[in-house]
């Protein structure tokens, strides 16, 4: 259960696939168009309910709720092992004199 | 009386928003025929270069230092022939407030809207200028919205683009996400209505302007420290704005004999509308997908008339591969302690070629750099790519690169090489585009000399090319 003024994510269909631009690749074209934004719920509310939210700037926006305290999760990705190989090659190439 | 906001409704009011939100009226600059008058648009900004650097250093942007790279110079000498290979140099825009030269861009359009007395400014990118147009706002004391495409249809964003988003939202601006579409400026020109905020256009004249003080620092700064002008500067392209805006600053300093070279990464063959394609790219800016479309038909963007006009400006239009550019982004910080992102470096990657052409007497300077963080950085870029099913490994990029398909790393740096895009064919595409716009091919000689201009070419070139494609 969300509380009203909770910091929040919502989601919302802008345009569904039949109202899109007619000039999409198939595979967009197939798609809607979607969207997503954060901002102060503006009444208490469950998971997946629709929603108002107050945004950072102030507008209010419609949407599903998705998400409370929406956090981020990017990061630095996987390890690659090729980097260090680019690393330890570079360093032979410029520093580890003629062989 | 509520306006209809659906997408017909909305994007027929596209010029009366347009006008709103920019305060410009770009009929004026028409001349009623093809052509219409570029340097009185620049000019419209009202602000001369001076007075654009106060702007600039009033929110700290502008005056980043040139990093002389000497490891990277050292190593491409060891592919050039002998008695060549110049000192490659790199102005450090990563050292902006925003971590771009887009901070440049965004302090005049941001500027030129509180001036105005609007309350808010809005943009759509999914690139550095939306962090920069976040934190510009932030320092001016407007608020701003972000529009981004982000995610494609199963809602997985690019790990570049999500890091822009969490930038925005540090600087405090509101951020609008969403799937894969040109319908992007449905949903931005509806909410620029709603709010009555500015739209602060990358494509604006306050925009490209803004630009102008790098190449201007580019000069003066070589001059001081070199005692010469860069024989050649590289930008990295993609709508041409860091393109013309350098070269525009570089001739205003008089530095009439630099070559400015366009280096985009080629993304060949990914269609840039398609929601399966979104997240086989490895790069999310400085690549073909933009920076080719941009250059033959500036016209297309957000504003009536673009002011990055690149293909005025540049001499030579260069690609480079992504894996080449993740390699060389690596090599900034193992070689010379530099950590930079990958899109900014894509200049760095062709300037690691071309200093091979130049004599070492010579200096070769890349325009910019960009931040780096989680998200924005070769190692979850490529990790990113492999979840996707991209194959990454070492190899020739100039025969086996796919992009989409794979990522080539350079099996070593000698396999670093730029490609020449054939401009003569890029300014014949651009003359026929612009005939096609215009629907017809008899234009009188104020339009073929506008041609000629927009082109970097002559009269002669413009009327040769109307009779080829006449037939
Ligand atoms: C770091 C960086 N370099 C270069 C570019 C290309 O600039 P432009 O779009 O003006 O060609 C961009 C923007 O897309 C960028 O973010």
């Amino acid at each position: 259960m969300a509380k009203k003024n909770d910091w929040v994510r919502i989601h919302r269909v802008v345009l569904p696939a039949e109202g899109r631009n007619p000039n999409l690749p198939e595979d967009t074209a197939k798609v809607p168009l979607e969207m997503w934004t954060k901002g102060f719920l503006q009444a208490d509310a469950e998971i997946g309910d629709e929603v108002e939210v107050k945004t950072a700037t102030g507008r209010i926006e419609k949407g599903t709720l998705i998400e409370v305290n929406p956090h981020y999760t990017h990061s630095y990705g996987e390890f690659v092992p090729e980097l260090v190989q680019i690393d330890t090659q570079l360093r032979e190439i410029l520093f580890g004199g003629e062989k | 009386m509520a306006l209809a906001k659906d997408y017909a409704s909305v994007m027929g009011r596209n010029n009366e928003i347009m006008k709103n939100a920019m305060g410009l009226d770009y009929d004026k600059f028409e001349s009623g025929k093809m052509s219409f008058d570029y340097e009185a648009l620049m000019a419209s900004t009202g602000y001369t270069i001076e007075e654009i650097m106060k702007v600039q250093s009033a929110t700290g942007v502008g005056n980043t230092p040139i990093l002389e790279l000497r490891n990277l110079t050292a190593l491409a000498r060891k592919y050039a022939k002998p008695g060549y290979g110049a000192t490659i140099l790199v102005k450090d825009e990563a050292s902006n407030p925003s971590g771009s030269f887009k901070a440049r861009r965004a302090a005049c359009a941001v500027a030129t809207a509180k001036k105005m007395g609007y309350k808010g400014v809005m943009a759509a990118t999914s690139g550095n200028y939306g962090a920069a147009v976040a934190s510009q706002a932030a320092m001016q004391g407007l608020k701003c919205i972000i529009v981004q495409e982000c995610f494609d249809s199963k809602g997985v964003g690019q790990p570049e683009i999500i890091e822009k988003a969490r930038k925005c939202e540090a600087y405090g601006a509101e951020v609008v996400q969403l799937t894969v579409g040109p319908e992007l400026f449905y949903t931005f020109l509806s909410i620029l209505e709603d709010t009555g905020y500015f739209n602060a256009s990358l494509y604006s004249p306050f925009g490209i302007a803004g630009v102008e003080t790098l190449g201007y620092e580019i000069a003066m700064q070589c001059r001081e420290k070199y005692g010469k002008d860069p024989a050649m500067v590289v930008c990295t392209s993609a709508g041409g704005g860091m393109m013309t805006g350098t070269a525009r600053g570089l001739i205003k300093a008089g530095a009439t004999d630099t070559k400015c070279i366009a280096a985009s990464i080629d993304l060949t063959g990914l269609h840039m509308a398609s929601d399966t394609a979104f997240n086989k790219k490895s790069c999310t800016t400085g690549h073909t997908g933009f920076g080719v479309p941009y250059a033959v038909d500036p016209d297309h963007s957000d504003v009536p008339r673009s002011a990055a006009r690149p293909l005025r400006y540049m001499e030579r239009y260069v690609t480079v591969t992504q894996g080449e550019v993740m390699y060389i982004t690596e090599a900034l910080a193992n070689l010379e302690g530099v950590e930079r992102g990958p899109a900014g470096n894509t200049s760095l990657t062709a300037a690691f070629a071309l200093a091979q052409e130049l004599p070492e007497d010579e200096y070769i300077l890349c325009s910019e750099t960009e931040y780096t963080g989680a998200g924005k950085h070769i190692q979850p870029q490529l990790a990113f790519a492999r979840e996707n099913g991209i194959e990454i490994k070492f190899g020739d990029p100039s025969v086996e690169d796919k992009p989409g398909v794979n990522i080539i790393l350079p099996k070593d740096p000698s396999y670093i090489k730029t490609k020449d895009m054939d401009i003569v064919h890029m300014r014949e595409s651009f003359i026929k585009k612009a005939c096609k716009k215009y629907g017809s091919f008899d234009i009188d000689e104020d339009d073929i000399e506008f041609l000629a201009v927009e082109t970097n070419s002559t009269p002669e070139f413009v009327k040769s090319t109307i009779e080829k494609l006449k037939k």
